[in-house]
């Protein structure tokens, strides 16, 4: 099997993902793009098990989207604390931490 | 599908899992399990109480049961020294490092514990904020602090943190550290927004942990899967079999190697992926913040150690000029800049950011073998910082005024006349993070030289030196601070609090001093810990 196009796609999608995290400014699409990165690893983690002819893979890949499902539910539950102090899930806004 | 398979059995076989050698695991997380249903059944009135029982004595017994597991470990035989070795069908390794670290981080557990129940300092109530849901300032805010309602969730939390931190430090394949990292690191960023007072910084803080920490995690994950794809399994013995091999597709693990030094990097704090530390330890609950800098930086070296001695161990010229560079980078990044600060949790931020460059200082040596191996330095180190950042944090939760803890430095001017006990220790945990003699902080910067020189990292010790002379100006600039300046104002006040805080105090004063005079017994059993086994 040709594992180059399914890697060159997962390696686009991590690439949009980590842009979109260092480019975005409101709280939800940040973390969507981290979602994203995520999903890029699960499309290289199939495909590398397909190509190395075993399923740790595979599994692999469940465990992470377990991951991300509790990743979402600690996510989600600080976003909305933040936005309902502020009104706003901008990353921007929140910049009392500084010097 | 069955009917076309007669007789067929499954192939399954049941796992063969040795409970004794992992039960320190299996407490820490019963425990966690435990908290979540006293939460859910025992009365609101003694919630907190049976949690802060619970924890505590959870953390005791697998700290005696991973005294047990210890003395239990069959040497292994080799040319070098080592103990213990993979269980649970090769999920987790057992060995003599991984001990050391569980002891370690179930040490650092028992005194966060003790920084979590203390309710003194805010008049009866946690350190915690009352209800996370309700907005600062809100009347529902208000309403759920007159009823003494409190989070004691943070226990069950601290204790899920314990045991990924503990998992992350045995792990035994690439997929179960991602698993450990996630779950020592989910707990961690709820426990940080949970801030009693100041809580805009302490959810801005929380907030900045997770984006930032999910984003190095996600790289860490893309690394495993490159390395993956290049060895075929997660494996670390065999991904070192892989790499010793040398066989095809050396850029993909070339590029998976250096994504999960990212991932790594960021949890342990190095330069350049830092800027998440000062916010978030100045953001966090003091008490958290304790525990976070002692735990975190511990198991995630000794995870990243186990990774790239053993499974990257063929290709450590491959690596070893980065983690040179970093080194140098963090150790000088973060004695410099720490000078600058004006805030005492953000000081002890980048101290902590210094202290990563010295321990990859010790990791760049590469020793193995017999006396100092750069395994048995970084214990060492870890144990000897980790006693003395928690005794500061501690410190740090004692200096008060009427909005909670009082940070800024110029308000601990004179703290030596206010409070002389409280002044003298905070300057023990600063010469001792200056590696001055006497204390853990100077066997720990010597070891970990010590392990560097012999694997022919000079240069990397000759910088360590100049770092650490520019970092002494500033520790010696707060202890004059301390006890010469003239206090602002009224002075800094010291408030009063219960024995849990004393205590810890205490003993993080005493292993500073003890592993200072008397390092020899710790020093010997760091080293007879020897190398990791795969």
């Amino acid at each position: 099997m040709n594992v180059e196009p399914f890697i060159g796609l997962s390696a686009l999608l991590f690439t949009i993902g980590a842009v979109g995290v260092l480019v975005r400014r409101n709280a939800i699409i940040v973390f969507m793009c981290v979602e994203l990165m995520l999903n890029a690893c699960n499309l290289a983690f199939v495909t590398f098990a397909r190509a190395n002819g075993n399923l740790d893979g595979q599994i692999a890949a469940f465990f992470v989207m377990v991951v991300a499902a509790a990743e979402v539910v600690v996510g989600l539950a600080i976003i909305v604390s933040i936005y309902r102090t502020r009104r706003s899930a901008s990353v921007d806004d929140a910049s009392l931490l500084k010097l | 599908m069955l009917a076309a398979l007669p007789g067929a059995r499954s192939p399954i076989d049941a796992p063969d899992i040795d409970y004794g050698t992992i039960s320190p695991l299996l407490i820490v997380l019963g425990v966690a399990v435990a908290g979540v249903l006293v939460e859910a059944f025992v009365p609101r009135a003694y919630r907190f109480v049976s949690q802060v029982g619970l924890a505590a004595v959870g953390v005791v017994a697998a700290f005696g049961a991973t005294v047990w597991v210890g003395t239990d470990l069959a040497p292994v035989e080799g040319d070098v020294t080592a103990r213990g070795g993979p269980t649970a069908m090769g999920a987790l390794s057992v060995d003599g490092p991984a001990v050391v670290t569980w002891a370690m981080l179930l040490f650092f557990g028992l005194l966060g514990v003790l920084l979590f129940a203390e309710r003194r300092l805010e008049g009866g109530l946690s350190v915690f904020t009352s209800q996370a849901a309700t907005p600062p300032g809100s009347v529902d805010e208000r309403r759920a602090t007159r009823l003494r309602i409190e989070h004691s969730e943070v226990f069950p939390l601290a204790m899920f943190a314990l045991a990924g931190m503990m998992f992350f430090a045995s792990a035994n394949d690439l997929l179960g550290m991602f698993v450990a990292l996630e779950v020592l690191s989910l707990p961690l960023y709820l426990m940080c927004g949970l801030a009693r007072r100041r809580r805009l910084l302490s959810q801005e803080a929380a907030m900045k942990y997770f984006l930032l920490g999910a984003f190095s995690s996600a790289f860490f994950l893309y690394g495993i899967a490159l390395v993956y794809g290049y060895a075929g399994s997660f494996d670390l013995a065999e991904i070192s079999t892989a790499v010793s091999n040398r066989i095809e597709g050396q850029t993909i693990l070339l590029a998976g190697m250096a994504l999960i030094l990212v991932g790594l990097l960021f949890k342990v704090a190095a330069v350049p992926f830092h800027a998440w530390t000062p916010d978030v330890y100045q953001g966090a609950p003091t008490p958290v913040t304790a525990f976070m800098a002692a735990g975190t930086k511990a198991a995630a070296f000794i995870a990243m150690l186990r990774i790239f001695f053993v499974a990257f161990g063929g290709a450590r010229w491959d690596w070893a000029p980065t983690v040179w560079a970093i080194a140098i980078v963090t150790m000088l990044f973060g004695a410099v800049v720490s000078i600058a600060q004006t805030d005492v949790k953000r000081m002890l931020a980048y101290s902590s950011i210094a202290h990563a460059g010295f321990l990859l200082v010790a990791m760049a040596g590469m020793v193995s073998g017999d006396g100092v191996t750069s395994v048995s330095a970084v214990l060492f180190y870890l144990i000897a910082y980790g006693a003395a950042v928690i005794g500061a944090f501690a410190v740090v939760t004692l200096v008060r005024d009427a909005g909670g803890e009082t940070t800024h430095l110029s308000r601990w001017a004179g703290l030596g006349k206010e409070s002389p006990v409280v002044a003298v220790a905070f300057t023990i945990f600063l010469l001792s993070f200056a590696g001055i003699p006497l204390t853990g902080g100077f066997i720990g910067k010597w070891t970990v030289f010590a392990a560097a020189w012999e694997g022919g990292a000079w240069p990397l010790v000759v910088v360590g030196v100049v770092a650490s002379a520019i970092a002494l100006f500033f520790y010696v600039r707060v202890v004059v601070l301390l006890f010469f300046a003239a206090p602002q104002g009224d002075g800094p006040s010291v408030a009063v609090p219960s024995p849990l805080t004393w205590s810890v105090v205490g003993i993080a004063v005493a292993v500073t001093i003890v592993l200072g005079v008397l390092p020899d017994s710790l020093l010997d059993l760091v080293q007879q810990a020897g190398a990791f086994v795969r």
